[in-house]
């Protein structure tokens, strides 16, 4: 007998009802349906269990701790100004600006250092590549937590004290304490103006950029905008400089315990940035040069052959295709460098684990500053990920071109 | 397998579970278990640090092994689980440990929004400073501009900020979290002071200064630090247990007995020396342990003062305060009775 249209052969008695429900349209809905419900009960499970264990130990709970005073100093705060009299709202947002300043400089000086060390690897010059091996294979084998350790120490303990402080250049010294050196000294207004124009720059030296790669007519239109632009940026800055007698230079001054004035960088962050420069420079040397290599041969000859120059076969040829192969690993390296931050804590640089774990320590409430921190991690991670997959649609070789 | 079935299994072995995961009787778990989990510091000399057989040996550790020889009559049935002082109060309120005797201040926070019981105060401490002679310091207010090592999560931190605010000064912290590095950082001259409790400070100095005469502790001690044991909210018997082990060294310093002489005295007529050992009385059952409990802490632990000179005062350290109440100082025992 033929089985009804929806239904498999099945025993006497299974049919029917039950033989609706293995109609394979419905069946996966089915499955998932239930898979989340049963995922559902877990999650409600585990809640549910916590927040019981923790009334009953008369733990506190809830987010109301955010705006209480947090008693407790940061030694060095990126924007923000911050002192213990503030809230614990506003040493976790420290903290946060803190983790996005020393990952945004690891990533940026790593891809840079990264691209170099990939190229070197592959160039012709002996001693190059092999120096360039040398550092790969060296800085992926060591533990970036024992490379922050070398970093801090050789900062802490070869560095003399403030007071017989190095002077490479007039103005910067250079002690166990950091490196100080002179900084404009600008009061708020001014701040903004200085910021305002110094933007109008960059986005001026952008369009003249994007303007050469243009048409005849159509450039001249554009380098004439840039230029006003400029003028007008320049003028800014004039004006500033001219107007304001307040502008000069804040110098270090050495007095007592340590350097007043000027800006500085501390030990602390110098090494995690070191450590975690170069730690993720060679992963991100190695995926580059991965990404060459898997560029056919014959590109490059064809390349050659039509007589473009190595720099205009790179850039026109090998590298779109080979960065379809880079930008992917290379999101993943600039997301593990965001998390190998939170390792701060291990010296002492104020991140966000650094705070909320003191915060942690001070209220008792873990599972809501755990929350913060993860919470604050994945969104740091979804928008890297976010602004690389838009950078990849844009400069990736869409198609198959091999 | 089915979803169903799948399904199924699951709510099966989540009903299974128990709802309540701390069991209130944390010592019929100990029991059972036939140890004592202790929480103790990573190492800080004099208080809980392991030494070079890898005994745990201090202040701290003598408490708990005090609570294991009441317990099991037996004062080596303890494991240690060293913690920093970001993980120490965790480990307390997941049950990891059944104790934690960690050389943590009593504060209100604590005692409340953690969920922890104060046992007692076993070292009654204050906050201080220790700087490079060199630096030719005398007391705490030539302090502004200097950078200081503190440990995160502890009251030293927060002391600081109130201290430098009150008088108008500033720092610049520099927060590591574990103990060695702290230290590393501070001799290697990274901070121009370290701050901890004055105990920690000789402690450091004694034990890892290169050379001890070269630092000094300043004057100024800038709070209260009660040091003591702490125990879970939620479970009553325990805490009688912790508390009365507690008074019980220090009520056996008072009564003169001691690990060496316990065994002759335990014969004596005196009331209350009977009382102690429990030659009478039911004090041992009203604890819910045997009726020797007291008489097994003295005699494998020692009394208090015992215990701190075993651990304290080979490191420089003075009892001050923490004499007996009738000798100058304020540890003060309610009586065994």
């Amino acid at each position: 007998m033929r089985p009804r249209r929806g239904s498999t052969i099945l025993g006497a008695g299974q049919i029917g009802f039950a033989g609706r429900f293995r109609a394979p349209r419905l069946r996966p809905l089915v499955y998932q349906f239930v898979l989340a419900a049963a995922l559902g009960v877990v999650a409600w499970y585990l809640v549910s269990t916590a927040a019981q264990n923790l009334l009953d130990l008369g733990v506190a709970a809830g987010f109301g701790f955010l705006s209480r005073e947090a008693g407790f100093a940061i030694g060095e705060t990126t924007l923000l100004s911050y002192s213990a009299a503030d809230t614990y709202l506003r040493a976790i947002a420290v903290g946060f600006l803190n983790t996005l300043r020393v990952a945004t400089l690891a990533i940026l000086f790593a891809t840079l250092l990264g691209v170099a060390i990939g190229l070197a690897r592959l160039s012709a010059n002996w001693l190059l590549a092999k120096g360039a091996a040398g550092y790969v294979e060296l800085l992926r084998n060591v533990p970036l937590v024992v490379q922050l350790f070398f970093w801090y120490s050789v900062i802490t303990e070869i560095l003399p004290a403030p007071a017989d402080a190095m002077r490479p250049v007039p103005g910067v010294f250079l002690s166990n304490r950091g490196v100080v050196f002179p900084m404009l000294e600008l009061t708020a207004p001014d701040r903004w103006l200085f910021a305002l124009a110094a933007g109008v720059v960059v986005l001026a030296v952008l369009w003249i950029g994007r303007s050469l790669r243009l048409p005849e007519i159509a450039r001249r239109q554009s380098l004439a905008g840039a230029a006003t632009l400029a003028t007008a940026a320049g003028g800014a800055l004039l004006l500033l400089l001219a107007t304001r007698k307040s502008i000069k230079l804040d110098y270090p001054v050495f007095g007592g315990f340590d350097f007043a004035g000027g800006g500085s960088l501390s030990p602390e962050f110098t090494a995690l940035f070191l450590g975690l420069t170069l730690y993720t420079a060679a992963f991100i040397a190695e995926i580059v040069r991965a990404g060459i290599l898997s560029v056919d041969r014959g590109q490059f000859e064809a390349g050659y052959s039509l007589g473009l120059t190595e720099r205009q076969v790179m850039r026109f040829i090998v590298l779109p295709q080979a960065l379809r192969l880079i930008v992917p690993p290379v999101t993943s390296q600039y997301l593990n460098c965001t998390k190998n931050s939170s390792l701060a804590v291990a010296i002492g640089y104020p991140d966000l684990v650094s705070v909320a774990n003191t915060t942690i320590n001070q209220t008792g409430q873990a599972i809501e500053g755990l929350a913060i921190i993860m919470i604050v991690y994945l969104s740091i991670s979804l928008a890297i990920s976010a602004a690389m997959n838009a950078y990849n649609r844009r400069v990736v070789l869409r198609g198959n071109s091999r | 397998m089915t979803a169903m079935t799948i399904l199924g299994l699951t709510i099966t072995l989540l009903a299974l579970q128990s709802s309540a995961v701390h069991a209130q009787a944390t010592a019929a778990a100990a029991l059972k278990k036939g140890f004592l989990q202790c929480g103790v510091n990573t190492g800080l000399a004099g208080f809980s640090q392991p030494d070079s057989q890898g005994e745990w040996r201090g202040l701290d550790v003598d408490f708990c092994r005090a609570i294991a020889a009441a317990l099991f009559g037996d004062a080596r049935k303890v494991r240690y689980t060293p913690l920093t002082a970001q993980q120490r109060f965790t480990a307390l309120q997941s049950g990891e440990i059944d104790i934690l005797s960690r050389n943590t201040t009593w504060t209100l926070a604590r005692d409340t929004s953690l969920g922890l019981n104060f046992v007692g105060v076993n070292y009654y401490d204050g906050q201080g400073f220790m700087v490079a002679k060199k630096r030719k310091i005398k007391n705490a207010t030539q302090l502004n501009g200097a950078a200081v090592c503190v440990q995160p999560g502890t009251t030293t931190e927060l002391n600081l900020a109130d201290y430098f605010r009150a008088k108008n000064m500033r720092f610049k912290p520099v927060v590591i979290e574990k103990m060695e590095e702290v230290l590393n950082a501070y001799f290697a001259g990274r901070c121009d002071v370290y701050s901890t409790d004055v105990s920690g400070l000789l402690a450091a100095r004694a034990s890892r200064a290169a050379a001890p005469e070269d630092h000094v502790i300043l004057p100024e001690v800038i709070s209260k630090e009660p040091l003591g044991p702490a125990v879970r909210h939620g479970d009553d018997q325990w805490f009688d247990i912790a508390k009365w082990s507690l008074f019980a060294m220090i009520d056996a310093e008072e009564l003169g007995l001691t690990s060496r002489n316990i065994d002759q005295q335990a014969k004596s007529a005196n009331p209350v020396i009977r009382r102690f050992v429990g030659a009478t009385g039911d004090f041992g059952k009203m604890l819910g342990l045997e009726a020797r409990w007291a008489h097994n802490i003295i005699k494998q632990v020692g009394n208090y003062g015992e215990s701190f000179e075993r651990h304290l005062t080979p490191l420089g350290v003075d009892r001050g305060i923490n004499r007996l109440w009738n000798q100058g100082g304020i540890m003060y025992a309610p009586p065994l009775r």
